[in-house]
């Protein structure tokens, strides 16, 4: 027998609720992360705000901040000078980030990889496998400020450097390294960093991957003599293929944004061209010129928004509710069933 | 089955067995040596804070000197560079935009789990599609906003914007897609228990795992961040740790001592709050609840 309030709670709609509890995220969301988005897509368009400049008096330009970046300058035209080096700044910005990028990514993921293999096996018999776990993700927690000042006074370019320091005294170096100097050293030494600072996360990631194959495939794949090798990538790749999926694109994504190591790995305020990402060419063209460039600053985030975009959608259809799409397919079939059947022979 | 097969079949075993042990031996040196490439910057860094400048150019070491506190009146001293006001000013930016990215997040999942109404799907694509857009795509329009509205060389730019986290979000409507009892909130009801109510008091509780998960990644997630504040904040007195840590990058600073000394108090306590939290940091990994 239903009491009066369960009577009452059947009349009462609770979707008000709903949209009450999800407003302050909303709205915040909208004020602080969509608007400024518009904001910057309209600076995108417009002339540059001279550094004084606090009120909006910018004049619109079309394309103009994007010509400069995005296609070769002509050599007559009135804007020579500054659509050469915003191209010329872009264009390194962007194969900058993909070098380090490529660098960073191929040896972490072969290795996260190799080690998660590892401590999934059941037969092998590493101990303390939880302290290892911890220890290896310990370098993602740390703040990458820090660890670019800490690895700038390791791979100084004088003999007192603690690497150039410890590798005189050892006799492997007969004159310190110039670390810093060369800008392909500098490269490879932050996508070192950056392996250092990530390769448990990944490693964890695909040892959940790992966990959540079902365990009678690699039983199944012991029964018929398979070995190691051929379980790897027969049975273990395939089947991670999503995961594998998510964990590229979400570290180029990652790697689109990198900033703070490639920014801060340089002495002082001597930031060198050859080691400037796209997000750090976006912050000194903006911070650090003698004009606010909030034109050219701008173009360049959109574009690496639509790539960031494009990148995303991927991430998106991986994380999509299946369930939910099943049943709301499952819904939209009984539906046309039901109104076939209401509708009759007539609809033919 | 003769003598002689039963014994073959013991030498495959033992052969077998022994393959494996020498398998996870090698692994386990790997495993070792990465250990130490992991730790081996930090454990120098330390040493070398309790070092003088001369001592430290002299080499390497593994063990400890006594200049630590020497290093430390050192650093308290120098001019621009408060690195206990930078934490204090860390601490109050990290933890409010934890708390309260935690406390928005939890109530927009839960209001996308619990109730039926039309705009949830909507709602929840709309945050699975912004899930990866980066704060860098947007930080121009973002600070000139910001200038313009008089928030500038303030927190607010710092808090506010942190509470609408979409992958927190993402990560609590999954936790509570997977365990969270709906019955319980209409036996709430027929307590006659307000909406908001049965929020804090069952919600809450029942989300706590995935809440406390995603409170220790929000917190260490503003603590890192450099990106922002030094858009946002120009005043050295407002500096962030990590702000304060970058000034000590400079070549004018030669009291190599001091530098570290600066650099580990600024990573030390992270790690030590790191090793007590590790066993929910690494789960809360292993759900695939992080990106950054």
């Amino acid at each position: 027998m239903a009491s009066n309030a369960q009577r009452r709670i059947k009349h009462v709609s609770y979707a008000k609720y709903g949209y009450f509890f999800i407003i302050p995220f909303f709205l915040v969301y909208f004020i602080f992360s969509f608007y400024p988005l518009v904001n910057t897509m309209r600076y995108s368009v417009e002339k540059n705000l001279s550094k004084e400049a606090t009120i909006y008096d910018g004049e619109f330009v079309g394309l103009d901040n994007y010509k400069h970046i995005l296609t070769s300058p002509d050599k007559n035209a009135e804007d020579y000078y500054v659509h050469a080096g915003m191209r010329e700044g872009f264009l390194r910005a962007l194969s900058n980030t993909f070098k380090i990028w490529v660098m960073n990514f191929f040896p972490q993921m072969i290795l996260s990889m190799i080690l998660a293999v590892w401590f999934t096996d059941a037969k092998l018999k590493i101990p303390a496998k939880g302290f290892f776990k911890v220890v290896m993700y310990m370098p993602n927690i740390i703040t990458a400020a820090s660890v670019a000042v800490l690895a700038l006074k390791m791979f100084s370019n004088d003999s007192f450097s603690i690497v150039n320091n410890t590798l005189l005294n050892w006799g492997l170096i007969d004159e310190p390294i110039q670390f810093l100097a060369d800008m392909k050293l500098k490269r490879t030494i932050i996508a070192g960093i950056q392996i250092w600072m990530w390769f448990g996360n990944t490693m964890i990631l695909l040892m959940s991957g790992i966990a959540g194959i079902n365990p009678s495939l690699f039983e199944a794949a012991n029964i018929d003599g398979a070995n190691s090798r051929q379980v790897f990538f027969r049975v273990t790749v395939p089947l991670l293929r999503p995961i594998l999926l998510f964990t590229l694109v979400t570290s180029l994504i990652g790697g689109m944004q990198m900033f703070d190591i490639p920014y801060l790995f340089n002495p002082g305020t001597n930031r060198s061209p050859g080691t400037q990402t796209i997000a750090a060419f976006i912050y000194q063209i903006y911070m650090e010129s003698r004009i606010k460039n909030t034109g050219h600053s701008g173009a360049a985030s959109v574009v690496l928004f639509i790539i960031t975009a494009a990148l995303g959608s991927i991430v998106f259809y991986i994380n999509r509710d299946k369930d939910e799409i099943a049943a709301k397919k499952q819904l939209k079939k009984l539906r046309k069933q039901a109104a076939k059947k209401a509708h009759g022979g007539l609809g033919l | 089955m003769s003598k002689n097969s039963m014994k073959e079949s013991y030498k495959i075993k033992d052969n077998y067995n022994t393959s494996i042990k020498i398998k996870s031996l090698v692994i386990t040196l790997i495993c070792l040596i990465l250990t130490i490439i992991c730790l081996l910057p930090i454990y120098l860094l330390v040493i070398n804070a309790t070092r003088n400048t001369s001592d430290i150019l002299n080499g390497a070491t593994l063990i400890p000197g006594n200049e630590t506190l020497n290093n430390y009146k050192n650093l308290m001293a120098l001019d621009g560079f408060n690195a206990l006001t930078g934490f204090k000013n860390s601490f109050i930016i990290s933890g409010s935009a934890a708390l309260l990215s935690v406390f928005i997040s939890a109530l927009t999942a839960y209001a996308l789990v619990v109730y039926d109404f039309k705009l949830r799907g909507p709602a929840f694509t709309f945050i699975l599609a912004v899930l990866m857009i980066p704060t860098q795509v947007s930080a121009i329009g973002f600070v000139q906003f910001m200038i313009k509205i008089g928030f500038f060389n303030t927190y607010v730019p710092l808090i506010v914007p942190a509470m609408a986290a979409p992958s927190t979000v993402f990560f609590i409507r999954q936790f509570m897609k997977s365990s969270f009892p709906l019955d319980i909130v209409e036996a709430a009801r027929i307590d006659g228990s307000s909406e908001f109510r049965t929020f804090l008091t069952i919600g809450i509780p029942l989300l706590k795992p995935a809440m406390s998960v995603q409170l220790i990644f929000a917190f260490i997630a503003n603590w890192n961040n450099f990106f922002t504040p030094s858009l946002i904040i120009t005043r050295t007195e407002k500096y962030t740790l990590p702000m304060m840590i970058n000034t000590l990058s400079s070549d004018r600073y030669t009291d190599y001592g001091m530098v570290y000394m600066g650099i580990a108090l600024s990573i030390v306590p992270l790690i030590v709050v790191y090793f007590i939290l590790s066993k929910y940091i690494i789960e809360g990994v292993a759900l695939g609840g992080v990106k950054e």
